[in-house]
């Protein structure tokens, strides 16, 4: 492929946001000296992976804040479905349909594995105002939950709680409670972390498969995986993006071919 | 089952057998006694909501505790003299009527828990703290130098209200009267615990990011908690005063706040039938070390100390083991 197919900010780019499901417009943040997003412009298509790549510190943790709504962008603008959705917190992009899962997993740990995964059934229908019904007698609240957990091999330990599962399997569980909430894409940072290979493995199988439900923008460190799923990859440097292209794109970048030379600025 | 399940009946079946013995046995004060620990775990169980399935650490709960209390002492007192409340624009008089009252009591301090949730709950931690206590001190300060209901000296009012049926000024027939809202309110909170408000409350005190994550506003289910949380202790404190015949600043001071807390904690916070075992147990040693020293709060101290420090589920923790889980 050419190397001039990559896109990096332009008027074509312009265009896209109007037409994909997940597109960030000239987002800047800054925390004091350091400029954490310097007006990214990128972009999730219907059916794809598109995988953020980059250094430590680069700041896709924190454009996957923003995205989600954690953080408000001191500049530029969010759309979400075709909605601006910069001004919207987390809780109102969630229903609008933007499923995460967390770096660190933020779990209701004291709770059952089927308690947390029913309250994404919850978030989904969108209104927990219910006093007097025990929400474990809810049979369809109940059936999606279970459908998730099976979905990613968590249904056996439904009753477990949730702080006692291992590392991996929390990561899992916070799959299962993004799928309930039927998304229309998906915000996933370092899912495969702490999982071992084959644990890697089946949840590369797993994200493959995800992709065709709803697109899913991907932070990994595991390069293997990002370059096994990813139909797009952008690289994010000292907060900017320096190229947004296919995997054998953005494999011959120096960049990145740096990075597997040992360059102790990447890890991966 | 449970064993936490037997203990609640085991609990609930002596607050009732004790006063129904006292009444056979002619002792008029151990059913006073028994009627306070009602009321007082009745306010505790509406800090409970809050503070143990919420995590709401609220040091303001005497906000509500007065309000009902003068709710009850401004409709009484107004009854009492035969003149209105208001006449322009539409005339209210006052009333002697315990359900009428009690309304007002859950009404109104629901409205000031909205008020103040609104703006407290904005903060979290020990500024949560702080404000609620300053928002307590504040209607402490304000019935303190409102003169047209007692001001510093109180409300006295002369004969206990009514409730149709009911000779309210029997102790055993006021006694049932409390106990039976207690239950009302004991039954709600275990409903509550096992609804969907219920797992959105308990998992928004757990992980913030999480609810949020699946779509629910954590500050919308915290403020509906704080608010309900409030009328119930806002009720309490309506018999509370109906008990005493009497409404004093001392209701809103934050020392009653304290004390709904330690009720919450001495019986386990978060255990549906804490504060009835906090507020029975602080009864208790309120009656049997009060008697031998004035410095009994000291003793009481101790007990507290030694709860947190050795046994955070308290009483029932103590008795019970941890919580068992549904699900």
């Amino acid at each position: 492929m050419r190397a001039a197919a990559l896109l990096v900010y332009s008027p074509e780019v312009r265009q896209e946001v109007a037409d994909s499901i997940l597109a960030t417009e000239g987002v800047c943040k800054r925390f004091g000296a350091l400029l954490a997003s310097d007006n990214v412009t990128l972009d999730l298509h219907e059916g794809e992976i598109h995988a953020l790549i980059g250094p430590n510190g680069a700041g896709k943790s924190t454009l996957i804040e923003q995205i989600a709504g954690a953080i408000k962008p001191d500049k530029g603008k969010i759309y979400f479905r075709g909605h601006n959705v910069t001004k919207l917190n987390t809780a109102e992009r969630a229903r609008l349909g933007l499923a995460r899962t967390f770096q660190i997993s933020a779990l209701a740990l004291e709770d059952s594995v089927l308690q947390n995964v029913i309250l994404g059934g919850l978030g989904a229908q969108g209104r927990p105002y219910r006093f007097f019904k025990p929400v474990l007698a809810s049979s369809a609240l109940r059936e999606t939950a279970e459908a998730a957990l099976e979905r990613v091999g968590l249904a056996q330990l439904a009753r477990t709680r949730a702080g006692e599962l291992s590392h991996g399997q929390k990561r899992q569980l916070e799959v299962a409670v993004a799928l309930t909430l039927k998304p229309k894409a998906f915000l996933m940072d370092e899912p495969m972390a702490g999982l071992g290979s084959s644990g890697s493995a089946r949840l590369t199988t797993f994200l493959s498969e995800l992709r065709h439900e709803a697109p899913i923008l991907l932070i990994e460190h595991d390069m293997d995986a990002v370059f096994a799923l990813a139909d797009r990859i952008s690289v994010l440097v000292y907060g900017k993006v320096i190229a947004t292209g296919s995997v054998d794109e953005v494999r011959i970048l120096p960049e990145v071919r740096r990075a597997y030379l040992g360059d102790d600025a990447w890890d991966c | 089952m449970s064993r936490e399940g037997w203990i609640n009946i085991a609990l609930i079946l002596s607050l009732l057998a004790v006063p129904l013995w006292a009444q056979v046995a002619d002792e008029p004060f151990l059913i006073t006694l028994s009627t306070r620990v009602a009321i007082f775990a009745l306010a505790g169980v509406g800090l409970n909501l809050a503070l143990g399935l919420g995590g709401l650490v609220s040091l303001g709960h005497a906000a509500f505790f007065g309000i009902g209390g003068y709710a009850m002492g401004i409709l009484a007192s107004h009854a009492q003299s035969y003149a209105p409340i208001l006449e322009v624009p539409l005339l209210i008089e006052g009333t002697k009527s315990m359900p009428v009252i009690w309304l007002t009591a859950l009404l109104v301090s629901g409205l000031v828990a909205l008020a103040i949730g609104a703006l407290s709950l904005r903060t979290t931690g020990v500024y949560f703290i702080m404000i609620t206590l300053a928002f307590g001190q504040m209607l402490y300060y304000f019935s303190i130098s409102w003169p047209a209901y007692g001001g510093e000296d109180g409300l006295p009012i002369y004969t206990r209200n009514n409730f149709p049926g009911l000779n309210t000024l029997d102790p055993i027939q006021f006694f049932l009267i409390s106990y039976v809202i207690l239950c009302i309110a004991l039954v709600f909170i275990s409903l509550l615990t096992k609804s969907s408000f219920g797992l959105a409350l308990n998992a928004a005190r757990q992980s913030v990011r999480r609810v949020e994550t699946v779509g629910i506003s954590t500050y919308r289910v915290r403020l509906t908690a704080f608010v309900l949380s409030g009328m119930m202790t806002g009720l309490s404190g309506a018999l509370f005063a109906d008990l005493n015949r009497f409404v004093s600043p001392s209701m809103f001071s934050w020392q009653t706040s304290g004390e709904i807390m330690i009720f919450v904690i001495l019986g386990g916070t978060a255990r549906l039938f804490g504060p009835v075992a906090g507020a029975a147990l602080f009864i208790v040693l309120e009656h049997l070390l009060g008697g031998i020293s004035d410095y009994w709060l000291i003793f009481l101290g101790l007990l507290l100390l030694a709860v947190v420090l050795f046994a955070r589920g308290g009483l029932i923790g103590l008795l019970a083991g941890s919580p068992s889980r549904s699900g």
